[in-house]
């Protein structure tokens, strides 16, 4: 038997014994040693992340196919799975204090075991090159989330938000299923070069309808507008730690898995479909996001309509449907990785010390924990884009990006989204404005944060700092990019 | 060459700046000074070992077999990658000038940065307020001279070229609560950033049609000018290149857009190097402490407008317009800033119309450098002054500051007589004044001599109106060290110390300086410095004749200082009356401030700024705050889109599904 197939899904493997580890713990540990469980599956990733960067740059430059044709993988790909673990990692390092509070005492290694596999699903949506297997990679990505969202059984709104999860989970599924079996009507194959090369002919509305069936379908996991109403509730409702990984990692993961489908399976129908159709749900995403947000006050649901805005400027890197494109998505992705996970680690420490998640209540937070109210700051003018934090950048690269395509319409598109960046100033400044400017009445009193929230602080905060200005990250990147075999589908 | 050492170089301030400024204020005041001069002190023997690997190490990177120097690209990363071809990079880039620059500003870096632990605090030993956030800055400003001198491209130079400017205008305002303070900073910031205006438009210019940043392919563009050829993008240099050659190129008013590139650029260098009519900034600098004035204002970042130009030479060798114009604006200036400097009370004001003097020297002398003149003489000598011009300009500011420090005014009516009370600062700035006069063997004559030389090569009237400020340069700086040190005795009034030398730290940087100063013109400095890196023998361009007159008129200067102000008289209050609208103009600077206020307030203020202002209120806020409030009532009308209710989300799902394919389907099919 020909091992060189397993080989070339090391990444999978890896994370596979990583979850085979942690299984096996929580399952024959006794009860005093689980305490340690939430440390040791950052250990277990950490280590996961180290060897995909050393295999990285060992790896051969090609890209491999493996599974006959089903499963393929290359230095891109390679890296969009590096930057999720290390999201992934910065996750679990922040929910560990909420991992070990009572409440989750009995259901701690669910959470861990969970995600895990959410991953696995992940990597496996990255990486296929067949429907099937992307459908497989989707659902188990997708259903093991609704059970995370419920993780926290005595809150009613947890439960709440699970189930509008999963049913517009299953729901969403079945359209993107309809849209699949309209391909498969069509060319008589899943393969994703199969369908790319049979797509050469005529449109029909047939191929239409099923093209917009599948971008609604991982549409909805990025959750652009119109496919967004679940984000709000479940974001709002779901344990912090849950939201933060829905936020980051899931939506980092979909945005990728979205660009190959649209570009090595709908390649050939850019121009004359679905760049039109991504442009509105773009527009909308954007700007109805956007609009929502400015109204948020409790902090969660503030950031889930900021994500989904965000979602949108990632969308941009698509559309541009070049390799800087790729590059700059993929560094968007990373850049937001920190900077939402900085804030989110500042939401998770003071909704863990005194349970409020108000933005009101983060009035004159600075007097009385000035450390968090910095990390917050940064957080925030990251996420609006403000130089010289690398939301600066992210956001610079992907409109340079989209501009280079070239076409007038694209101009007026970035014109559109640099406008709504300036609406999104103005809501990522209330927090700031909340925290260092309005009057306070009844401050958060001074806490310290735990050892590992503050790590993780630390982490996001430096990554803020540095992923920007230091040019090594998107230059990498932009040579991935290049060189990748993705490249060859943007000519046409 | 190892890159550790470079970015060493670079980092060190960096961090020593980040450190004093997060951290300073948790440490004393001394360590913090203390911290901040030795890291300043690595950075100069680092800066001084590079510099020897260049200029002596011979090795083949630096030296090619015929003797002639190189540049060298010691690193040059990719920062932004905006499209394929365009790029901004940070490198680290060796050649003649930024090996010399490299000496040059850590050398008055490191002394100022020692002389300030003595400076900045008072009689009693009590350091001044905001003692540690001084260093930062310092930190900061070596950072970004460094950064600047070392650009390996245009662009580079200009971020790093507003780096100073920002750490300049922080040191001048180091005073904040002094209002004088303050409107000066501002000033300056703002002077200089007006004529960034023009140098920004002159690298877009210069680079669109160019197609690069960088120096190397800029200015290999004569085929025998400096440059590693392995390291150039030939096409791109061929390219530039071409486009200068071609007679066809692109004109606007006039004048070919390179014509203006250059001259727009020169614009950025007026401001930074005070040149008329941007110079007003420069004297009300002097606000910020004086060892600042000796490090910003008198030796780096001054000349960095010089730099520039010697930077671009080849290009504006390709435009003989560019260089008249470098010519004229400098000789006026020079002759400008002499007149001034001989009417002022306050020591630190001669000494800063001085510096524009010497500055506008330099210009004039890359403006007459042609390679056909004594083989581009004038570059040299221009590279040579300004190495000189920072040692003695440096040493005179840091002797000005510890006599303001002694007898705590800026005003040399309440020095005189001071040589038995301060000896040690009498004779370094008594070596000061002979260098910048220009008297043999001190370092100024040299290189004066040289620039002198090469204006003679270029034009007589050149030579003669630049000898006649040289002589005006002699008799205004004697003028300042006999009415500080001689004039009549100094009387020491009841209940007060006699004012006396400082402590070592003050004097060690003032001795090493004068030292400097006197061995300075020794060094074989054509070797080393040329415009294309052949070595230079001055010897055999000097011209004795003209160093014979150059020296008659500085003894001539000198003597009628002496004659005027060595001893209490009568003759400077006659000479006033004599001519009393001259000496009013040349006190009043010639009016320029005033010029400014009227221009600035009553024409632009007034025609442009007030309905600008009225259109800001009106129509712009009119537009945002609309804009805002459509944001609001929008955000309010789809709240009911976000009802909660499961089965509203799973239809409006499928309704924009159905939609999207719809619309498709309609508008394509």
């Amino acid at each position: 038997m020909d091992y060189t197939q397993f080989l070339a899904m090391k990444q999978e493997i890896g994370l596979l014994t990583v979850f085979l580890l942690v299984f096996l713990y929580d399952t024959f540990m006794p009860r005093g040693a689980q305490k340690s469980l939430p440390v040791i599956s950052v250990v277990l990733m950490l280590a996961l992340t180290a060897l995909g960067f050393c295999s990285c740059s060992l790896g051969s430059a090609h890209n491999t196919v493996a599974f006959a044709g089903m499963y393929e993988t290359s230095p891109v790909i390679s890296a969009i799975k590096n930057i999720l673990n290390v999201g992934v990692v910065i996750v679990l390092l922040q929910s560990i204090s909420w991992a070990n509070s009572e409440k989750m005492a009995v259901r701690r290694g669910e959470f861990y075991e969970l995600l895990l596999v959410t991953l696995f699903g992940m990597y496996l949506m990255i990486s296929s090159r067949h429907f099937l297997m992307f459908v497989i990679g989707l659902e188990s990505a997708s259903l093991p989330l609704a059970a995370m969202v419920a993780l926290e059984k005595n809150s009613y709104e947890s439960h709440e938000a699970a189930v509008k999860y999963i049913l517009t989970a299953v729901f969403s599924s079945a359209i993107f299923m309809m849209g699949l079996s309209f391909v498969y009507g069509l060319t008589g194959s899943l393969y994703f070069e199969n369908i790319y090369f049979a797509l050469t002919g005529e449109l029909n509305s047939m191929l239409v309808i099923a093209l917009a069936f599948t971008i609604a379908g991982v549409g909805f996991k990025l959750s652009l507008v119109p496919f967004h109403l679940w984000t709000a509730d479940v974001y709002q409702g779901a344990p912090t730690s849950v939201t933060s990984y829905l936020s980051v990692i899931s939506k980092g993961a979909a945005a990728f898995a979205f660009m190959v489908i649209l570009a090595q399976v709908f390649g050939t129908l850019y121009s004359q479909v679905w760049e039109w159709m991504l442009y509105a749900l773009i527009i909308l995403t954007i700007t109805i996001g956007n609009l929502f947000a400015i109204r948020q006050r409790n902090m969660k649901r503030f950031l889930a309509f900021s994500s989904i805005s965000q979602a949108g400027y990632i969308m941009l890197g698509v559309i541009a449907y070049n390799a800087m494109g790729v590059a700059a998505m993929m560094y968007y992705i990373l850049v937001y990785i920190f900077s939402n996970l900085a804030a989110f680690g500042v939401i998770g420490a003071i909704e863990n010390a005194t349970g409020k998640v108000s933005m009101d209540d983060y009035r004159g937070l600075y007097r009385s924990n000035p450390r968090l109210s910095v990390a917050m700051m940064l957080a925030m003018f990251s996420l609006a884009g403000i130089p010289p934090f690398a939301g600066f950048f992210s956001k610079f690269f992907i409109f340079t990006s989209a501009i280079n395509q070239g076409s007038v319409a694209i101009y007026v598109l970035v014109l559109i989204a640099l406008i709504n960046t300036i609406v999104s100033l103005y809501y990522y400044l209330l927090v700031v404005k909340a925290m260092f400017i309005a009057p306070e009445e009844s401050v958060i009193p001074t806490f310290k944060s735990t050892c590992s929230e503050r790590l993780g602080l630390w982490i996001t905060v430096g990554g803020i700092l540095v992923l920007g200005i230091v040019s090594f990250f998107y230059n990498s990147l932009l040579n991935l990019a290049t060189d990748s075999t993705m490249s060859m589908y943007f000519i046409g | 060459m190892d890159v550790t050492l470079p970015i060493l170089i670079l980092s060190i301030p960096l961090f020593m700046f980040l450190f004093l400024g997060l951290l300073g204020m948790k440490m004393t005041h001394k360590l913090a000074g203390v911290l901040g001069t030795l890291g300043m002190g690595t950075v100069l023997l680092l800066s001084y070992y590079t510099a020897y690997l260049y200029f002596f190490s011979g090795a083949p990177e630096f030296v090619n077999a015929a003797g002639e120097r190189l540049q060298y690209m010691v690193f040059d990363q990719t920062w932004l990658q905006f499209t394929d071809s365009l790029a901004i990079k940070i490198g680290f880039f060796l050649d003649p000038i930024s090996a010399m620059m490299l000496v040059v500003i850590t050398t008055i870096s490191f002394m100022v940065h020692l002389y300030s632990l003595g400076y900045m605090r008072d009689h009693h030993g009590v350091y001044e307020h905001g003692f540690q956030r001084f260093y930062a800055f310092l930190s900061l400003f070596s950072f970004s001279m460094l950064g600047l001198v070392v650009a390996s491209n245009i662009f580079q130079m200009y971020i790093f070229w507003e780096l100073v400017g920002a750490s300049s205008y922080l040191l001048i305002g180091f005073y904040y609560i002094k209002p004088s303070a303050v409107s000066a900073s501002k000033k300056a910031f703002i002077v200089t950033r007006f004529a960034d205006l023009g140098f920004l438009i002159g690298i877009l210019i210069l680079s669109y049609y160019t197609g690069t940043f960088n120096f190397t392919e800029l200015t290999s563009v004569p085929v025998d000018g400096l440059a590693n050829v392995s390291q150039v993008d030939i096409n791109t240099a061929i390219g530039v290149r071409s486009i200068f050659e071609n007679s066809a190129a692109p004109t606007f008013m006039g004048a070919s857009v390179l014509t203006w590139a250059l001259v727009l650029i020169f614009m950025g260098g007026m401001g930074k190097s005070a040149m008329l009519p941007l110079h007003i900034w420069l004297p009300d600098a002097m606000e910020g402490p004086t060892p600042v004035s000796a490090l910003i204002h008198a030796a780096t970042m001054v000349v960095a407008g010089v730099y520039l130009v010697a930077r671009l030479f080849p290009l504006y060798l390709m435009e003989n317009s560019a260089l008249v114009i470098i010519t004229v604006v400098g000789a006026i200036t020079a002759f400008y800033a002499a007149m001034v400097a001989c009417t002022q009370i306050d020591i630190k004001r001669v000494l800063a119309f001085s510096t524009i003097s010497q500055i506008a020297f330099m210009m004039v002398s890359l403006g007459v450098a042609r390679p056909e003149i004594h083989e581009g003489l004038g570059y040299m000598a221009s590279m040579f002054h300004l190495f000189t011009h920072a040692m003695f300009k440096a040493l005179l500011f840091l002797g000005a500051g510890a006599l303001i420090h002694a007898i705590g005014s800026n005003d040399y009516t309440a020095m005189h007589g001071l040589r038995k009370h301060m000896p040690i600062t009498h004779i370094t700035f008594l070596i000061g004044c002979l260098a910048i006069a220009g008297i043999i063997p001190f370092s100024g004559f040299f290189s004066k001599d040289e620039i002198l030389s090469s204006c003679m090569g270029y034009d007589w009237v050149a030579y003669l109106w630049m000898s006649m400020v040289a002589g005006l340069t002699a008799f205004y700086m004697f003028r300042l060290y006999f009415l500080i040190f001689w004039w009549k005795e100094h009387k020491v009034p009841e209940g007060h110390h006699a004012p006396h030398d400082q402590p070592w730290t003050m004097s060690l940087p003032l001795i090493i300086l004068a030292a400097i100063s006197c061995v300075a013109g020794f060094i074989p400095f054509g070797e080393l410095v040329s415009w294309n890196g052949h070595p230079y023998d001055f010897m055999e361009h000097f011209n004795w004749n003209v160093a014979t007159v150059s020296l008659i008129i500085a003894v001539v200067g000198i003597a009628m200082a002496a004659v005027m102000y060595r001893k209490e008289n009568k003759l400077p209050e006659k000479f006033k009356n004599a001519v009393p609208a001259l000496w009013d103009w040349c006190y009043h600077r010639f009016y320029w401030d005033e010029l400014y206020m009227f221009i600035t307030h009553r024409i632009i203020f007034g025609c442009i700024c007030r309905p600008l202002a009225w259109f800001d209120r009106h129509i712009i806020d009119g537009t945002m705050d609309s804009f805002a409030v459509i944001t609001n009532k929008a955000s309010d009308a789809i709240k009911p889109l976000q009802s909660g209710q499961i089965q509203m989300y799973v239809w409006y799902y499928l309704i924009g599904v159905l939609a999207l394919g719809a619309i498709t389907v309609v508008c394509l099919i």
